[in-house]
Order: structure tokens, then C-alpha cells, then sequence
């Protein structure tokens, strides 16, 4: 009884709202469907979402498996509280990131003013996107890592230490290449958050087509046109991203299963 | 969190890093932190207290603003119970129960996780929008679904809905069915086993997830907004309203209801942390994985 009705609110929740969109897009055929993707701004607009979603992951890469580092290996006043801050992202409305990240990276912001004598400018244009996909999806790899970090035995590291590698050439071949799924996991979770977001983004970007136009924008403002096919074909082709991406996930994982016995 | 693994370790040893080393990494880190977090969250509540309170009271006064906060909180109060309901069935199927499929099922009740929230208020539109041939059905018969409160139900029921399943899966997998075998066999009913047994273990895990659940439910705005029709003191959310008062130049304003939905996301992350260090293996394990 229970699954029959887990699986009764799947369905009318999740299932046949999706099936409804991939029927519609089938609907357009392949021709139809192709000339609305590679429509010019649309095919801008689905470059700019990937490739600034892919520079906000791969930061989140590298800064993620740092904090991750810090909170586990390190000992420090307030490192609770910092581990607790690390989920803020996750709880934190998107229109209310959105507009305090514009607030403090306007030219005029808290940050924003430091910036500015530089020649950086964040807000409204394509790095503010980068700025708010880098805080939105900023937990994501800090969480996978970090559990995995906490499990791995010292020991391999002291072993490490004996046979006479330096303190860098452990930390390179020796605790790094076990992380690398987790990492990686991490970093796909990232990217597939950030080609979808919206809330966050759409305050800061400045919204150009052509410069700083995102996908997920362009689906709402072609719905406002009534352009039901326009926004189903840009729908389809990012649902079709981030399946993708669900299935690299599962096959990381897989693979890590097997390579190191953890997930 | 493992603090037995984390314990100080200090002075030189092969296998930590120098002093400086480690400070400079510390450092590194909380730098990011506060340019991508603290800072945008200090400076809600900066602008929020320079505005000053006679203008946050004016905001919260406004009959608009007041209406968005009781249809963001009406929809709460429905979308949570839902998914409270469908947690615990799915958990409770696929934790105690063999069959087929079971891994795909898991898989998708994590597929809202990797949609767009536009593309999860795009769904219903191409259901029931103004196109198709149910929508205009169902609004002559006075019960409208898109830019209405049914269709901004159905998109955070559809963003949320994996939150309270996926907090429960685990857990329940993890204790196994011996409890309910020894409940059954003693003579329970299932309701019996379920209300006495079943949740009584998963209590925390629950009051987790639906902590979660509230907080995103609450906040939504990408799907919310592709269903709402943004009609001011009417289909305009909470994290709408802060768009509309931004757009319009009422920065005080948009910051006034912002602080709200801030507050609720600190209250909400003191909550779960205060539950992760009471019952930390219980909760928390579902998340993220």
C-alpha cells in the first residue's frame, strides 16, 4: 500500500508533468526542434549557462575539496560554526542570494567598490553569473568530500611518510586519488545545479541576450511571448544535460565502488 | 562529524603540515567564505537595520506584502504535509519491502534534484496552460491551475519533493525490519507497528527533512515564478514579492522581506545543526549523496 501510493504521487507529481514535456518536444520533430536550438540566441544563451556553470564547478572543485580539507584534518576556533555556514546555500532563498549578491558586487557594493579601481567588473555581466553559480553551488563538493575524507586511514599517509615521500608528494599521490570521485561527484552536482539556476542569477547578470543571457531566463521570457515550442525545445535540450549528468554521476560512483570501495 | 579523527595534531610531524601552512590554508578558505557567503548575508541584515525600523514595519505593513507572506505560507502548509505523507510511504516501501525496480525508483525520486526550477514550473504550463486542451477546461469550470494557487502548489510540491524521502531512506534502511518482526509477531496491527515502532525511531530524521522541506518550500522562486502570473496581492510568493519591490526600485522594501526568508534559512541551519550534534548518526545522512 505504501509504494502503490508513493508511486500514485510520483506519477501525477513528477512523471507525467515531465512525460508531458518530452512528448511536447517530441511534438516539434527533429527539424523543428533543431532550428529553435540552434536559433542564434538561443544557442548563446545555452553556452553561456554551460560554460559559466562549468568555471563556477571547477572553482567549487578546487575551493570545495580545500574547505573540506580544512574542516576535517584542522582543528580551529569556530570551526563549527564554519562547517555550519558551508549549508547556507542550501537553505537560503535564490531571490534573496540574488539580490545581496548584486547589493555587494555593484559597483557601488561592499565588494564591488574594491573591485571597480581594478577594472573587474562583476555585476552585469558574465563573471556576476560565475559569482552567484560559485555561491549557490558551493556546498556541493565540500559535502561529498568531506565524509570521505573523515574515513580514510592516516596510516596509508604515515606509510607514505616512511617510505620517504615529502609532505606534498603524499598529499598528490598518496590521499588525493581516492578523493577524485567524490570530487568529481561533487563537481557534476555543481555543474548540473548551475545550468539550471535562476533565482540567484537573473539579479546579477544583467540578463543581454547574447552576453549575459541565461538559458532558464530565456525559457520564461518565451513563455511570456506565449512561445510554448521555443521554451519546450530549451527545456528539452537542458533536461537532456542534466541527465546526462545524473547518469556520469551514477557512473563515478560505480566506478569508485569498485576502484576503492566507497561511493 | 568524526572528532575523534579530527583531534589537534600539533607541532611537526610527517604527516600535518606546518603551522603556517595550515593557517594560510584556514585563511584561504574562510576568504571565500566570506566573499560568497557571509558578506551577501551581512548585507541584508546591514541594509535592513541602516533602512531602519520604521521602514521595514512600513514594508511589512504594506497589504501586499503582508498577502505574499500568507500565500507563501499557505503553500507551505500544504506542500509540506504532502511530502511528509509521500516521504514516509516511499521510504517506508523501499526500506522495508523487497522488489523490482527498487534502485531505479530511487532514482527517481531524485529527479526534481536535477531539473531547473523553470523547467519544474514549465512542466505544468504545458499541462495545464493556456495551450492545451485541459487548462482552459478546468479554469471555465472555476478551478484555474496556472497563474493560480493550484499551480503554485503543484511546483514546490514538484521542487521538494525528493527532500523528506531521501532523509528517510537511509535511515530506515539502516535499522533494518527487526523492530516491526518483533512488533508483529507480538501481536501489533500495522497502523499499530507503524505509529509505535516505525516512527518513534525515524522522529529526528523526519523533523530534519521537513525542516529542509519548509525552508526550500518557502523560498522557492525559479518554478513559483514561471506558474505565478505575478499578480500582485494575489499569486505573488514571498521571494516573488522581493523581485517585484527590487524591480520596482523599493530596495528597502525588497530587503525588508528578504530578511524574513533569511532568518528562516538561520533559523532553519541552528535547527539542523543543533540536531546533527544531538543525534548526529540519525540524522543528516541522507543528504547529498
Amino acid at each position: 500500500m505504501a509504494l502503490g501510493l508513493s508511486l500514485t504521487m510520483l506519477t501525477l507529481i513528477v512523471l507525467i508533468p515531465l512525460a508531458a514535456l518530452a512528448l511536447r518536444a517530441a511534438a516539434l520533430g527533429p527539424t523543428g526542434l533543431y532550428e529553435l536550438v540552434f536559433d542564434p540566441r538561443v544557442f548563446a544563451a545555452l553556452k553561456i549557462s554551460f560554460l559559466t556553470a562549468l568555471a563556477a564547478a571547477i572553482a567549487n572543485a578546487i575551493f570545495g575539496t580545500l574547505t573540506a580539507w580544512v574542516l576535517v584534518r584542522y582543528d580551529f576556533f569556530g570551526r563549527r560554526i564554519f562547517d555550519a555556514l558551508i549549508d547556507l546555500p542550501f537553505a537560503m532563498p535564490t531571490a534573496v542570494a540574488g539580490i545581496a549578491l548584486t547589493t555587494v558586487y555593484s559597483p557601488k557594493g561592499l565588494i564591488g567598490e574594491w573591485l571597480t579601481p581594478l577594472g573587474i567588473k562583476v555585476a552585469y555581466t558574465p563573471l556576476g553569473i560565475i559569482v552567484a553559480l560559485i555561491a549557490v553551488g558551493f556546498p556541493f563538493v565540500v559535502r561529498t568530500v568531506q565524509p570521505v575524507l573523515e574515513e580514510i586511514s592516516r596510516e596509508t599517509e604515515e606509510v607514505s611518510a616512511t617510505l620517504g615521500a615529502n609532505r606534498l608528494q603524499t598529499i598528490f599521490f598518496v590521499v588525493l586519488p581516492p578523493l577524485i570521485p567524490a570530487i568529481l561527484t561533487g563537481f557534476a552536482l555543481a555543474l548540473a545545479r548551475g545550468v539550471g539556476e535562476y533565482g540567484s542569477v537573473i539579479f546579477i547578470a544583467g540578463n543581454l541576450p547574447f552576453k549575459s543571457e541565461i538559458a532558464p531566463l530565456l525559457i520564461v521570457i518565451k513563455l511570456e511571448e506565449f512561445n510554448y515550442a521555443g521554451a519546450t525545445a530549451i527545456a528539452a535540450v537542458m533536461l537532456a544535460i542534466s541527465f546526462l549528468m545524473l547518469f556520469l554521476i551514477n557512473g563515478i560512483q560505480s566506478w569508485s565502488q569498485k576502484r576503492f570501495g566507497h561511493g | 562529524m568524526a572528532d575523534q579523527q579530527t583531534a589537534p595534531h600539533r607541532g611537526r610531524n610527517a604527516v600535518s603540515e606546518p603551522t603556517f601552512v595550515r593557517w594560510l590554508l584556514i585563511l584561504i578558505c574562510a576568504l571565500f567564505l566570506a566573499l560568497f557567503l557571509v558578506v551577501p548575508l551581512g548585507t541584508v541584515v546591514g541594509r535592513v537595520i541602516m533602512a531602519g525600523w520604521g521602514s521595514f514595519a512600513e514594508t511589512l505593513s504594506e497589504s501586499d506584502t503582508q498577502s505574499a507572506i500568507r500565500l507563501t505560507l499557505a503553500v507551505a502548509a500544504l506542500a509540506v504535509p504532502f511530502n511528509l505523507i509521500f516521504g514516509i510511504a516511499a521510504a517506508w516501501a523501499i526500506a522495508k519491502f523487497e522488489f523490482k525496480g527498487k534502485t531505479f525508483l530511487t532514482t527517481l525520486i531524485d529527479l526534481p534534484f536535477s531539473v531547473s526550477p523553470v523547467i519544474s514550473g514549465l512542466v505544468y504550463v504545458l499541462l495545464f496552460g493556456a495551450d492545451t486542451w485541459l487548462g482552459p477546461q478546468l479554469k471555465a469550470m472555476g478551478f484555474p491551475i496556472i497563474f493560480a494557487f493550484p499551480g503554485i502548489f503543484l511546483a514546490t510540491v514538484f521542487v521538494t519533493f525528493p527532500f523528506i524521502a531521501r532523509e528517510l531512506i537511509p535511515l530506515m534502511q539502516a535499522q533494518g525490519t527487526a523492530d516491526e518482526e518483533a512488533a508483529i509477531s507480538l501481536g501489533a496491527s500495522g497502523w499499530q507497528t507503524f505509529f509505535r515502532v516505525t516512527l518513534p525511531n525515524i522522529k529526528w530524521a523526519l523533523l530534519y527533512g521537513v525542516l529542509l522541506c519548509n525552508a526550500r518550500a518557502m523560498g522557492e522562486f525559479g518554478a513559483v515564478s514561471v506558474v505565478s502570473g505575478h499578480v500582485r496581492g494575489k499569486t505573488e510568493t514571498m521571494p516573488l514579492h522581493i523581485e517585484a519591490l527590487y524591480n520596482d526600485y523599493a530596495t528597502d522594501g525588497a530587503f525588508a522581506v528578504a530578511s524574513l526568508l533569511a532568518a528562516l534559512a538561520l533559523v532553519t541551519l541552528i535547527l539542523r545543526t543543533l540536531l546533527e550534534m544531538k543525534f548526529g548518526a540519525e540524522v543528516g545522512n541522507g543528504q547529498h549523496k
